[in-house]
C-alpha cells in the first residue's frame, strides 16, 4: 500500500512541474513588459531599464528560471510586479475561493451523477431512464457560461433565491455561504455531472450483467445489498476516474464562472494577473492550481486502493 | 453441521423406503417477452429431485439447462414468462413474488455457478461475501459469521481459513475458488443445490476433486443436488437420475445408468457415440450432424427430427415424453434397449 502510495506520488512530480515550465516560457516569450505596464506610457526608457533591473527581468531566461526554482524550494515565490507584496501571501485569499468552489461543484456534480446514473440503470429504457439520457446529453452540450446565465435568470432574477453575484466566505455563516456558492458550484459542475451520469449508467449496466450479482443475488441477499454493495463497489470505479477528471477541468474552468459570479477566485485573479503582465503572481496561481489537482488525484488514488484490493499489490 | 429445511408435512414423508422429495418442477415453460411477443425458451420440463439425489441436467449449450436453472432459483431475467409448478419441500413456490422467492436462496437452494473467478465478487474480501450471506440468512452476529465462515471452509477442504476470510478470489487458484463457491452455497443450510457446470471452467486434475467434493458434501449433508452439465461421464458416476434436453425440451428422462448404457432417444444415443470412451474398441468418435436449431426457429412436431436418422413423416407431430423400456423419452422411434 505505502509502496503504491509512494510510486503515485513520484507521478505526480511532472503534473506540478511540466505546467509551471510551460507557463514560465509563455510569459516571457509573449509580447508584454511588465516594467513598461507598472510604469506606463509616460515612462523614459531609462527609468524602464532600470525597473527591468530592479525586478531581475534583464536576465538571461535560465538565470531567471534557476531563480525562480531557487524561489519554489525555498517557499519565496516573489513580489507580485503590481501588489507590491510577497506572491505567499496574495495566493491564499483567492485561493480558498477557488478551492471551495471546485469542491462544492465536484460534490453537486458527484451527488447528481451517481444518483441519476442509478435511477437511469434500474428502470433500463423505461421512459425515466430515456428522460435522463436525454438531460444528460443536454448538459453535456451546454456551455457552462450559458448555463451560468440561465441559473442567474431563473433563482436571482426571477425566483430572487440567491444574490446575482458576489460571494460570502463560510466564516459568513453556512447560509450566507451556500447562496452565494449554489449557482456557481451548479453552472461548474452540471456537465460534469451529465458525464457521471453516463458513466455511472453504463457502468452499473455492465456490473449487472456480471456473474458475482447473481451469485449475490442466489445467496438470497436483498436488492439493497445487491445493487448499494455488491455492483456500486465495482460500478463507481469509472466514476471516480471521471471525478478525477473532472476535478482537474473544474480548476481550469473557474475562470469563467468567477468572471460571471464576480468571484474572488484564483481563475479572476490569474486573469487579471496575465493581463498585468505580473510574472511572479501568475507562476504563483499555476503552482497552486497544479498543486490542488495533484492533491485530489493523490486522493483519487487512495480511493481507488481502498475500494480494489488488486491495485494494491501491483 | 446445520439446522436445514423446513421440516417437511408428515404425510409426503414415506417411512423408510421412499426419501422425501425436495424439489419437484412440473411442466416447467419458459418464454422471455421481445418486441415480436413471446419468444419459447424452454418448454414441458418435468423432473424431481429426492432428499440426497443427485439429478444430471445433460444437453450441448444453448438448450435451456441453465435458464432452466435460473428459473428454479427464481433469478430467471426479467423479461422472462415461466409456467409450470414448482414445488420445493412441498411447498408451491412458483407463484411467489419475487422478494419471497429471493427469501428462498441462500437458506432453502443455494448455487454453484461454472466459473468462480466471476462469479464471486472481485473487490469484496472472501469472509466479507461469506459474512453477508450468513448475517443476512441466519441473522448471526458479525463474530459469529466469521466462525461459521472459516468453519465452512475448513469443511470444504481449504486450509489455513482465517487467512483466507481476509483475501480475494484473485489470490485463489482455481480448484479453491470452487471450494470457496462450494463453502458459500452450503453456508446457509439449503436443502437443495444447483451446481450449473461446476467444473467445466476448472483442470482436469482439479476437476476430480471438485466433484468428490460436492459428492461428500452431498452425502454429509443429505443434499438434493441438480447437476448442470454437458459431460457425460461425469453423469454416469455422479448422479442418480439423468434428464436429457435438446432444444428447450427434455428428450429423454431416466436413471442414469440406463441413460447412459441404452439410451432410448437417438439424441442420446448421440450424445454418447460423440463421446470418447476407452474401453469399447472404436477408433472413430461418431458426431451429431448439424447444429441446435436456435431459439426461436424450432421445427413443427419433433425438434431433433432435422438431424434425426430415424426421422420420417410422422415427426412432424410433437411425440410426447413416453415410458419406453427403461426410460421415458421423447421420441416416435426409439431406439430399442439393446442386451
Amino acid at each position: 500500500m505505502l509502496r503504491y502510495l509512494g510510486k503515485r506520488f513520484l507521478l505526480i512530480l511532472p503534473t506540478i512541474f511540466v505546467p509551471l515550465i510551460l507557463v514560465f516560457l509563455l510569459l516571457r516569450l509573449s509580447p508584454g513588459d511588465p516594467a513598461g505596464m507598472m510604469l506606463g506610457d509616460q515612462a523614459t526608457a531609462e527609468q524602464i531599464a532600470a525597473l527591468r533591473t530592479q525586478l531581475g527581468l534583464d536576465q538571461p531566461i535560465f538565470v531567471q528560471f534557476l531563480l525562480w526554482l531557487k524561489g519554489i524550494v525555498t517557499l519565496d515565490l516573489g513580489n507580485s510586479i503590481f501588489f507590491r507584496e510577497p506572491v505567499m501571501q496574495i495566493i491564499p485569499r483567492y485561493a480558498g475561493v477557488t478551492i471551495l468552489l471546485t469542491l462544492v461543484a465536484l460534490t453537486l456534480a458527484v451527488l447528481i451523477g451517481v444518483s441519476m446514473g442509478l435511477i437511469s440503470a434500474m428502470n433500463r429504457n423505461k421512459p425515466i431512464d430515456r428522460g435522463v439520457v436525454t438531460t444528460a446529453v443536454l448538459g453535456i452540450s451546454l456551455p457552462e457560461f450559458w448555463f451560468a446565465l440561465l441559473l442567474i435568470f431563473l433563482f436571482a432574477v426571477t425566483l430572487r433565491w440567491f444574490p446575482v453575484a458576489g460571494y460570502n466566505p463560510p466564516s459568513a455563516g453556512i447560509v450566507a455561504f451556500a447562496a452565494t456558492i449554489f449557482m456557481p458550484a451548479m453552472a461548474l459542475g452540471v456537465r460534469q455531472s451529465a458525464l457521471m451520469t453516463r458513466m455511472m449508467r453504463s457502468s452499473m449496466l455492465d456490473v449487472l450483467n456480471e456473474p458475482y450479482i447473481t451469485t449475490a443475488r442466489a445467496q438470497g441477499l436483498p436488492e439493497s445489498t445487491v445493487i448499494g454493495r455488491y455492483a456500486m463497489r465495482t460500478a463507481a470505479m469509472p466514476v471516480i476516474t471521471v471525478a478525477g477528471l473532472s476535478a482537474g477541468y473544474m480548476l481550469g474552468g473557474a475562470v469563467t464562472i468567477e468572471i460571471i459570479f464576480a468571484l474572488p477566485g484564483l481563475g479572476r485573479m490569474l486573469v487579471e494577473a496575465v493581463g498585468r503582465r505580473d510574472y511572479p503572481l501568475v507562476e504563483g496561481g499555476v503552482l497552486t492550481i497544479s498543486l490542488v489537482l495533484a492533491v485530489l488525484n493523490l486522493a483519487i488514488d487512495l480511493i481507488y486502493a481502498i475500494l480494489d484490493p488488486r491495485i494494491r499489490y501491483q | 453441521m446445520t439446522a436445514h429445511i423446513a421440516p417437511l408435512p408428515a404425510d409426503l414423508v414415506s417411512p423408510q423406503t421412499e426419501r422425501p422429495t425436495v424439489l419437484a418442477v412440473e411442466d416447467l415453460g419458459l418464454s422471455l417477452r421481445n418486441a415480436d411477443g413471446l419468444l419459447p425458451i424452454v418448454t414441458d420440463v418435468s423432473f424431481s429431485i429426492r432428499e440426497g439425489e443427485a439429478v444430471a441436467l445433460v444437453g450441448e449449450s444453448g438448450c435451456g439447462k441453465s435458464i432452466t436453472a435460473s428459473a428454479i432459483m427464481g433469478i430467471a431475467p426479467d423479461n422472462a414468462v415461466i409456467t409450470g409448478t414448482i414445488t420445493l419441500n412441498g411447498k408451491v413456490i412458483s407463484g411467489l413474488s419475487p422478494r419471497d422467492r429471493r427469501r428462498l436462496c441462500g437458506r432453502h437452494m443455494g448455487f454453484i455457478f461454472q466459473e468462480p473467478m466471476t462469479a464471486l465478487h472481485p473487490t469484496l474480501s472472501i469472509g466479507r461475501q461469506m459474512t453477508d450471506t450468513l448475517r443476512h440468512n441466519l441473522g448471526l452476529s458479525h463474530g459469529a459469521a466469521t466462525d461459521r465462515a472459516a468453519e465452512l471452509l475448513g469443511r470444504v477442504g481449504i486450509p489455513r481459513a482465517r487467512d483466507i476470510l481476509k483475501g480475494y478470489v484473485h489470490e485463489l487458484s482455481g480448484g479453491m475458488r470452487q471450494r470457496v463457491m462450494i463453502a458459500l452455497a452450503i453456508s446457509c443450510g439449503p436443502s437443495l443445490i444447483i451446481a450449473d457446470e461446476p467444473t467445466t471452467a476448472l483442470d482436469v486434475t482439479i476437476q476430480a476433486q471438485v466433484l468428490d467434493l460436492l459428492d461428500d458434501m452431498r452425502r454429509e449433508l443429505n443434499l438434493a443436488m441438480l447437476f448442470i452439465t454437458h459431460d457425460l461421464e461425469v453423469v454416469g458416476d455422479f448422479c442418480e437420475k439423468a434428464v436429457v434436453m435438446y432444444a428447450g425440451d427434455v428428450v429423454e428422462r431416466g436413471l442414469s445408468a440406463d441413460v447412459v448404457r441404452a439410451p432410448a432417444h437417438p439424441y442420446a444415443r448421440g450424445l454418447i457415440d460423440a463421446v470418447p470412451a476407452h474401453d469399447d474398441g472404436r477408433t472413430r468418435l461418431t458426431p451429431i450432424l448439424g447444429t441446435v436449431p436456435p431459439v426461436g426457429q424450432w421445427p413443427e412436431g419433433c425438434r431433433f427430427a432435422p438431424r434425426c436418422s430415424r426421422a420420417d413423416g410422422q415427426c412432424g407431430t410433437r411425440p410426447s415424453l413416453e415410458r419406453h423400456g427403461p426410460t421415458d423419452a421423447r421420441c416416435w422411434h426409439p431406439l430399442e434397449t439393446m442386451p
